[in-house]
């Protein structure tokens, strides 16, 4: 079944990577639905987080071809049970219609929305959340007059991590702790696969 | 020290830093690294290095190709038939992306490659500047890494971890484009370091012993094991170890055709080719075998047919550097992720020594089968046109299995797979996972230069010559002896083959004309012979191979033959077809 993975790629921080990165998934055919880099805990380390929707077979294999990219340390998938993971979104609307029509008070406790920027002409708010809830404050401003929208990419973080310092420190090494070879479909041998 | 050797940059050092600009930096890592040939073609954003290059013309070869990507397909052949890194010049814009088919077969071949292009003023960058093309965007999906220099200090570590990329791990090709401000860059060179370490980069495994245990009971308790090996073995340098595996639990092995050559071709336990034309028993015992052992091989369609309906039987043992290979097609029982020349060894000293007679005489019944039905008709017909696997045939008697072949791409590659006898490895040179016509010419002259002392004879079809056809002025200046055997069948054969067995022969646009070749070498200062007669041709063939310069021969092939066993696309690897 195909279902939504968020891969996370720890990397060097190189012009040129993210192109790299990206044709793996263009190559295929598939469908970026989310993507954000960012510096990662680890110094000098960029953290890649991209959302996509396919079978677990097929995001297994792109994570072995990302992770063959010299300048890739680790690519990790997870389902959203594994993750916790949040976007957010801005929304400007015209200050004196949702003012006039709306309770922004209540607005905003119920959506844990925050005013950004109010002016005269128009406000900002902003939420961070899940798809569902920033969707639904997006459907109360719709109506008066929402000016404009954005969301970010979704970024998240594996809740079994320790976090890539150590990892980081390993890969440094010229002798590779044998804790590095671990990679995950060897790991996962035990079920002895029949052809 | 005395002063005039402190300005040696080959001399330089920490303490005593010499100026030199980018381009001999590029020059000086190649000295260091071991490079002794270079094949390209200048241009303007490439000069300084050429300008630096005529200072170091007493350690350097360059060799002048007509096109860049004669260029690039000579490095590969050089890299093929030497296990060396290939290096390639070549200019910006045009220059540059000439080069782009060759990157992609080296990297679909696994083939080291190290090409340097020159590129526009780094202020230049992104302005359209003349001969300005973004050749790091165009190259990435074909090459194992590349990098773009704008600053001539970087100089001496990129190329460092270039030639560490391109020939560690899963070898392929790098392209390092540099800016040419940077090329005339003045800096203060400190020598130059080798790299061996990229904290990023895990060339070479750690070899887990579970696996090797786990793969050695399932070989050990193997009623019909069946090895099927690829080029991994000649890029491992791993031929004494794979033999002696094979040789120990007593397995019969079979290759693709990127393996062919890194077990002698008349080892009793060579059971033949994989694949679409591969041979009969082979393929059929794939999916009877027990378990299956896959030596650095990829699974690629060409060999497994329809995936669906392969090896369902086996389990499956997996030996790869590559772990992006293993269970990429075919899921692994026991993957064996690591070197082989570190993996084998340690799989011989577990398994037990085993004979398996019957399951080896299974493939010598279906040999003798395919002989029957296929060879000897096509080795030695006693009438009628001349046939390609005759040709092949006699060229086997006169060589003994010595020479270097290299092929193109169609039926004569798929016949001279199937039939060249071959004692050393590095000798079957051809474009296995990209099929580049046009490859052989360049990559002989290639594969000559890096392998000066052995015969290299280029098997190639009258539609890939005319390819690239312009090396021959490469081979006339350079002064290179390559043999050219062009089986001309008249027709772009192998799609002809398909035109008449899936498209109700309707041959479109596969009828092709040839120049006159003997005339045309003749034009470039080299003797040809052109033969039709059955009679003629060994005498013809000895000819070739006792001429010392190049020489080209043009056998007359019959017009429709056609290459089988075949296995159509689509169809299971039993399903093959003798006929
Ligand atoms: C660059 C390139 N273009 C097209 C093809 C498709 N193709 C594969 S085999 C073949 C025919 C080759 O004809 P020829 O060189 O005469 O060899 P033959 O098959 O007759 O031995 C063609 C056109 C290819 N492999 N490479």
């Amino acid at each position: 079944m195909k279902q939504e993975y968020t891969i996370t790629v720890y990397t060097e921080n190189q012009v040129g990577l993210l192109n790299r990165i990206a044709i793996i998934f263009s190559r295929r055919k598939i469908n970026i639905e989310s993507l954000n880099v960012s510096p990662s805990e680890a110094e000098g380390i960029h953290r890649f987080t991209i959302v996509i929707n396919e079978f677990e077979e097929v995001v297994r294999k792109l994570c072995r071809q990302i992770e063959r990219q010299v300048e890739v340390l680790k690519a990790y998938f997870n389902t959203g049970d594994e993750i916790v993971w949040q976007e957010l979104a801005l929304y400007k609307v015209p200050t004196d219609e949702v003012a006039e029509k709306l309770q922004v008070e209540r607005l905003l406790r119920e959506f844990g929305a925050r005013a950004v920027v109010i002016r005269k002409d128009y406000t900002i708010f902003e939420t961070t959340g899940h798809r569902e809830e920033t969707d639904k404050l997006l459907a109360v401003l719709a109506p008066y007059g929402l000016i404009e929208f954005v969301r970010s990419a979704r970024v998240a973080i594996i809740k079994a991590s320790n976090g890539f310092h150590e990892k980081l420190k390993e890969f440094e090494a010229v002798e590779p702790a044998s804790e590095l070879i671990e990679n995950e479909f060897l790991n996962k041998q035990a079920e002895v696969f029949s052809m | 020290m005395m002063q005039a050797e402190l300005t040696k940059p080959s001399l330089a050092s920490p303490e005593h830093p010499v100026e030199i600009s980018g381009s001999q930096a590029v020059l000086e890592a190649f000295i260091a690294e071991g490079v002794d040939t270079i094949f390209g073609y200048p241009g303007g954003a490439i000069m300084p290095i050429y300008d630096a290059l005529y200072d170091y013309h007493d350690r350097l070869k360059h060799i002048l190709v007509r096109h860049e990507q004669g260029g690039i397909h000579a490095g590969q052949g050089y890299a093929r038939s030497s296990g060396r890194t290939g290096v390639v010049f070549a200019t910006s814009g045009p220059g540059a992306t000439n080069l782009v088919t060759g990157l992609a077969d080296a990297l679909i071949d696994s083939t080291p490659l190290v090409c340097i292009t020159g590129q526009v003023f780094a202020h230049l960058l992104g302005t359209d500047a003349f001969q300005e093309t973004d050749i790091i965007n165009i190259t990435t999906p074909v090459t194992k890494w590349n990098y773009q220099v704008t600053d001539a200090t970087e100089i001496p570590q990129v190329l460092a971890k270039a030639f560490f990329i391109a020939s560690t791990g899963r070898p392929g090709p790098v392209l390092i484009d540099i800016a040419k401000n940077a090329q005339l860059q003045k800096f203060s060179y400190t020598g130059y370091t080798k790299c061996d370490h990229i904290r990023s980069y895990r060339p070479k495994p750690i070899v887990r012993k579970s696996y090797i245990e786990e793969a050695a009971a399932l070989i050990n308790e193997a009623k019909k094991p069946f090895v099927i090996f690829g080029q991994g073995v000649i890029l491992g340098r791993a031929e004494e170890e794979f033999k002696a595996f094979i040789e120990k639990a007593g397995l019969p092995a079979a290759w693709t055709i990127l393996g062919l050559s890194a077990l002698p071709t008349n080892h009793p336990q060579n059971v033949g080719m994989l694949g679409m034309h591969g041979n009969y028993g082979p393929n059929v015992l794939t999916n009877e075998c027990d378990v299956l052992i896959a030596v650095g091989m990829r699974f690629d369609d060409r060999v497994t047919g329809r995936l669906d309906k392969y090896a369902k039987q086996a389990k499956l043992i997996h030996l790869d550097i590559d772990p992006a290979e293993i269970d990429k097609n075919v899921k692994s029982t026991v993957p064996v992720w690591g070197d082989c020349k570190e993996t084998l060894p340690l799989l011989t000293a577990l398994v037990h020594e085993k004979k398996h007679t019957d399951w080896l005489n299974t493939f010598h019944n279906y040999a003798r089968e395919e002989h029957e039905i296929v060879i000897d008709q096509e080795l030695h017909p006693a009438s009628g046109e001349i046939t390609m696997g005759e040709v092949v045939e006699a060229l086997n008697e006169l060589t003994n299995g010595d020479a270097i072949i290299v092929t193109d791409v169609g039926q004569h590659q798929m016949v001279a797979c199937r039939y060249a006898k071959f004692n050393e490895s590095k000798s079957n040179i051809t474009s296995g996972g990209l099929g580049t016509m046009g490859f052989a010419l360049p990559a002989a002259i290639g594969a000559k230069f890096g392998a000066p002392h052995r015969e290299v004879v280029a098997i190639i079809g009258d539609g890939g010559f005319q390819m690239t056809l312009q090396e021959l002025g490469t081979i006339m200046q350079a002064q290179v002896s390559v043999k050219m055997l062009i089986l001309n069948n008249r027709f772009l054969g192998m799609v002809r083959q398909w035109q008449q067995l899936f498209h109700d022969k309707r041959y479109s646009f596969v009828d092709i004309q040839s120049p006159d070749y003997v005339q045309l070498v003749k034009a470039y200062g080299l003797e040809g012979n052109s033969v039709d007669d059955r009679k003629n041709l060994k005498e013809a063939l000895q000819k070739m191979l006792d001429s010392k310069d190049s020489y080209l021969l043009e056998v007359m092939v019959g017009k429709e033959d056609n290459v089988f066993p075949m296995v159509p696309q689509g169809c299971s690897v039993s399903e093959i077809r003798l006929k």
